[in-house]
């Protein structure tokens, strides 16, 4: 295996586990580490609270003395929508007229905001302390007022923007309040009162997205579009083998390309950003670095992640699922015992199937980049990130300033997914930055986009189970391994468990008195991280596959044999390091979206020869997501005829921001199951453009209907949980459609090729 | 050598400018109209996609020699406020997501409708395939096209 040793050691050294590390964050101190499991603990409310009250007027809230409101926006938006919806809920309880606010984007200061974008978990982590900072700002304006007046606060209300008084009524708009309310004590957040939903004007409605025309004239700026006077432009040649580094180069003929200003090489950056440095070429403009990069001649060490491939992994998979010892992530009952039983038993059925997924890259349509102008006493930046915060910190300890000297913009972004979670391309631009002293952009292009990601991680799973004479499930056993993402980050690397990640493939909601759950780690050298649902999109294909191959050798309807696994509601606990304090899977939630999905895909209903319908439902980031897709199968042939999904995400803030979230995640989905797989040949990734990484487009995208649950629970995630029911839905639709087949198709390999679905 | 074209209506000349370098990188970097985006640099994405005598076309792949004495229109030139009736229906049917790719859908989706004022759905298969955007918002893009060819029963 490649040099995991010394990164782990530079972990070791840095001491920082995940907790600690999280602990660190909320209190705005930690700037440098790039999160672990933050995405998911992010949407903790409770460690939201924790923050002391700052002024909201100091924080969220500016309003001028002609009433001309700003809201401040301190998560990023990547097109999930997050510049509506956290405003609008601000303007909620602060009693605004949505069409008098405009937004901004907050300074990178992480005393005053939480940053962190990812998880899901901007609404669930907002919601609360952005009510709070609304009402308490209401109160102040209303305190303002009724000092004015003479008059108690509670003979004052709130609406559209104006503070209101007696009969006849008498208004101050809060343009004429605010200064004086802003010096006004703030209220206590725990007792501070909020709305009553019944009241509400903005949240529940369908709401435009904000940023709709900018992104519909060409005016909107995303990182790339950064043009701070002065710009040179970078791009940088990466060493392709995973880990790998610069032997030597010769710059001559890349310095002799028109508009080339310079060739120079960085060095390897620490396991927090997980750069392996490279050669940059500094050039007038991006075409004249990238044909000068074209022209540069580099030796490199490959190291010894350059026998790795993706045949090697698979059969390490093989042997890790033919291997002890293995990890247990929850073990109820004995199920080897009932399996074993089983075998010898002519009364019960035994069900076996293996599942593989593939490495799976993000593919942000704006690829990677990063804009920095580091000066002797202070550096700007403009950049596209999900953590703006280690942003800054990364680009300080480059610099060696202070963070609060440096000025991080937080731009729009051409997609997140996860991806620009990372800080690896913040780290080349400081260095770049730093060597150069003018503002320079360091631009990645597709292939290195592509082909430099951190993956999401290829996994293998062996489940078996047992259903006994009366049709009940006797046994469930789920033996994965993988290459997890906690063993790329974690400070015990290769050797950590990884069952953080693996936890939700546990949190199976079917009950049976037998329950094994396995894990063993594989071992790559590919870079690893959160990609849209994270372990989600492995852990519900497998799960809702394998719930309905049972189903089927039962002989009985995918739907009921669910329900009736299911039973009675309960409250299924989420397994793994790190997970036992999350909320638990409340089945009736699940079991109420299943219902949803099957009456408005009007499960049940006759189906033609070749037209299948499939079901799957699963619960990530605490929300519950289940779809029925309707397909038509012929030999090598499938058409997706639509796809409907019913969610139950608690209470929605813009019911137009979460359907697109849901469309958009369906179609990430999709892609993933229909097209390609990221692999690996000789240390390196083999895909590296549109041309052999393939994305689904618009005459392959089927309709999607998205039907919500009307829900008073606090508002859950919606970027992300959808992504995980797709395949599954899928997959079960083609064994559906090929009933009439002398053997039906059971695709448990992704992505799906057009020979999966030959006739055998 | 000089280059000589019109953009968005103006004459644009070009002196300075290496012949091969695409019109893309032109317009970006040279012209700072960052409008037109680069996605793939192989003409797979669509992301770059501007309107040359009218017809869509890849910038990135499209020499900026080569559009000499022709008309080049940008994302920056369908209107100054967002008041065409493709960029209204846009923005009425929340397409966009994270946006980036939108300025190639616009551009692609109008050369469609200068062509076919009232596109069927296979039409716009055809049409939009070449425009890839990765926040799936396809579903709407289609709905938005029918809006601004007024056809309200198809979207």
């Amino acid at each position: 295996m490649a040099t995991h040793s010394a990164e782990s050691q530079l972990l070791g050294r840095r001491g920082v586990n995940r907790r600690a590390f999280l602990k660190t964050t909320a209190a705005g101190g930690a700037v440098l580490l790039i999160g672990f499991h933050l995405p998911a603990h992010a949407t903790d409310p409770a460690q939201a609270q924790e923050k002391p009250p700052i002024n909201p007027f100091n924080a969220w809230i500016r309003i001028t003395p002609e009433n001309n409101v700003t809201l401040i926006l301190a998560k990023s938006e990547m097109g999930q929508g997050i510049m509506t919806a956290l405003p609008m809920i601000l303007a909620e309880e602060l009693c605004l007229d949505w069409k008098q606010v405009s937004i901004e984007q907050a300074p990178t200061d992480p005393k005053l905001y939480d940053h962190g974008t990812g998880g899901s978990g901007s609404v669930a982590g907002s919601w609360l302390p952005l009510r709070k900072a609304g009402a308490a700002a209401r109160e102040m304006l209303i305190a303002a007022a009724a000092k004015r007046w003479e008059v108690g606060a509670d003979t004052c209300r709130a609406e559209n923007g104006f503070v209101v008084h007696g009969h006849p009524e008498r208004s101050f708009k809060f343009g004429e309040l605010v200064a004086e309310a802003a010096q006004l004590p703030i209220p206590d957040f725990k007792k501070v009162p909020l709305k009553n939903s019944r009241d509400f004007t903005i949240v529940g409605h369908d709401t435009h997205r904000f940023d709709g025309a900018e992104k519909a004239t060409g005016t909107a700026k995303f990182g790339i579009d950064s043009r701070p006077d002065g710009l040179l432009y970078a791009v940088v040649a990466r060493c392709p083998v995973f880990d790998g580094k610069v032997a030597s180069f010769d710059a001559t003929k890349a310095k002799a390309v028109p508009g080339v200003k310079d060739v120079f090489q960085i060095s390897t950056s620490g396991r927090g950003a997980s750069t392996t440095g490279g050669v940059v070429v500094l050039a007038e403009n991006s075409w004249a670095a990238m044909q000068g990069r074209k022209a540069l001649d580099v030796k490199w060490d490959e190291g010894a992640a350059a026998t790795e491939s993706t045949e090697g992994l698979h059969r390490q998979f093989v042997a890790n699922a033919a291997a002890k010892p293995r990890q247990i992530v929850r073990n109820e009952g004995d199920a080897d015992s009932a399996l074993a039983a089983a075998a010898n038993s002519s009364a019960s059925k035994k069900i076996e199937a293996v599942y593989e997924l593939p490495f799976a890259a993000h593919v942000c349509m704006e690829p990677m980049n990063c804009t920095v102008h580091i000066q002797p006493d202070r550096a700007e930046a403009w950049v596209p990130t999900q953590g703006p915060q280690w942003a800054q910190g990364v680009i300080a300890e480059t610099a060696k300033l202070p963070p609060e000297k440096v000025n991080v913009h937080t731009t729009l972004m051409g997609g997140g997914f996860g991806r620009r979670y990372q800080a690896d391309f913040v780290m080349e631009a400081a260095q770049v930055a730093k060597k150069v002293g003018k503002p320079v952009m360091v631009l990645w292009t597709r292939e290195d986009d592509m082909q430099h990601d951190f993956y999401r991680p290829a996994s293998y799973h062996k489940c078996q189970g047992v259903l006994d004479a009366q049709g009940n499930l006797a046994a469930w056993k789920h033996f994965q391994t993988s290459t997890a993402i906690a063993a790329k980050w974690s400070d015990k690397g290769e050797n950590d468990k990884g069952l953080g990640e693996f936890g939700t493939g546990a949190t199976v909601p079917y009950k049976s008195p037998n329950i094994r759950i396995e894990y063993t780690l594989a071992h790559s050298s590919a870079p690893r991280a959160w990609w849209r649902s994270v372990e989600h999109s492995s852990s519900g294909f497998v799960v809702e596959s394998f719930v309905d191959e049972i189903a089927a050798a039962a002989g009985q309807d995918p739907l009921e044999f669910r329900l009736k696994l299911i039973g009675e509601s309960s409250k299924i606990p989420q397994f793994g390091e790190d997970r036992q304090d999350s909320p638990p899977l409340d089945t009736a939630r699940l079991k109420g979206v299943l219902k949803l999905a099957a009456e408005k895909g009007t499960w049940g209903a006759p189906l033609s020869d070749g037209d299948g319908r499939g079901i799957a439902g699963f619960y990530s980031f605490q929300s519950y997501v289940a779809a029925v897709a309707e397909v038509s199968v012929q030999p090598r042939n499938l058409k997706i005829k639509r796809i409907v999904c019913a969610v139950d995400c608690g209470r929605v803030v813009n019911p137009n921001g979460v359907r697109a979230q849901v469309e958009s995640a369906a179609i990430y989905a999709l892609t993933a199951t229909l097209k390609d797989a990221i692999t690996v040949d000789r240390g390196r990734v083999v895909q590296s453009n549109f041309n052999d990484y393939k994305m689904l487009r618009m005459n392959e995208a089927p309709p999607i209907e998205v039907h919500l649950i009307d829900s008073d629970e606090r508002p859950t995630g919606i970027g992300e949980p959808t992504v995980p029911v797709i395949a599954p839905a899928l997959c079960n639709a083609i064994f559906s459609a090929t009933r009439g087949w002398k053997k039906p198709l059971r695709v448990r390999r992704l992505p799906i090729h057009p020979d999966d679905l030959a006739k055998a | 050598m000089a280059i000589t074209f019109t953009l968005n209506g103006k004459s644009q000349t070009l002196t300075d400018v290496s012949p091969d370098m695409p019109l893309l990188w032109v317009l970006r970097d040279v012209l700072n109209m960052t409008g037109t985006k680069f996605g793939c640099g192989m003409a797979l994405c669509g992301a770059c996609t501007v309107h040359i005598n009218g017809e869509a076309t890849r910038s990135c792949v499209t020499p900026v020699s080569s559009v000499q004495g022709k008309k080049v229109m940008t994302i920056e030139g369908l209107s100054e406020d967002g008041s065409h009736p493709v960029q209204k229906a846009w923005i009425e049917e929340d397409v966009p997501q994270c946006g980036y790719c939108q300025s190639g859908q616009i551009m692609s989706a109008v050369a469609l409708l200068s062509k076919k004022p009232h596109p069927s759905d296979a039409d716009i298969d055809d049409a939009m395939r070449g425009n890839i955007c990765r926040c799936g918002t396809y579903q709407r893009i289609r709905k938005a096209i029918h809006r601004a060819a007024g056809d309200a029963a198809k979207a």
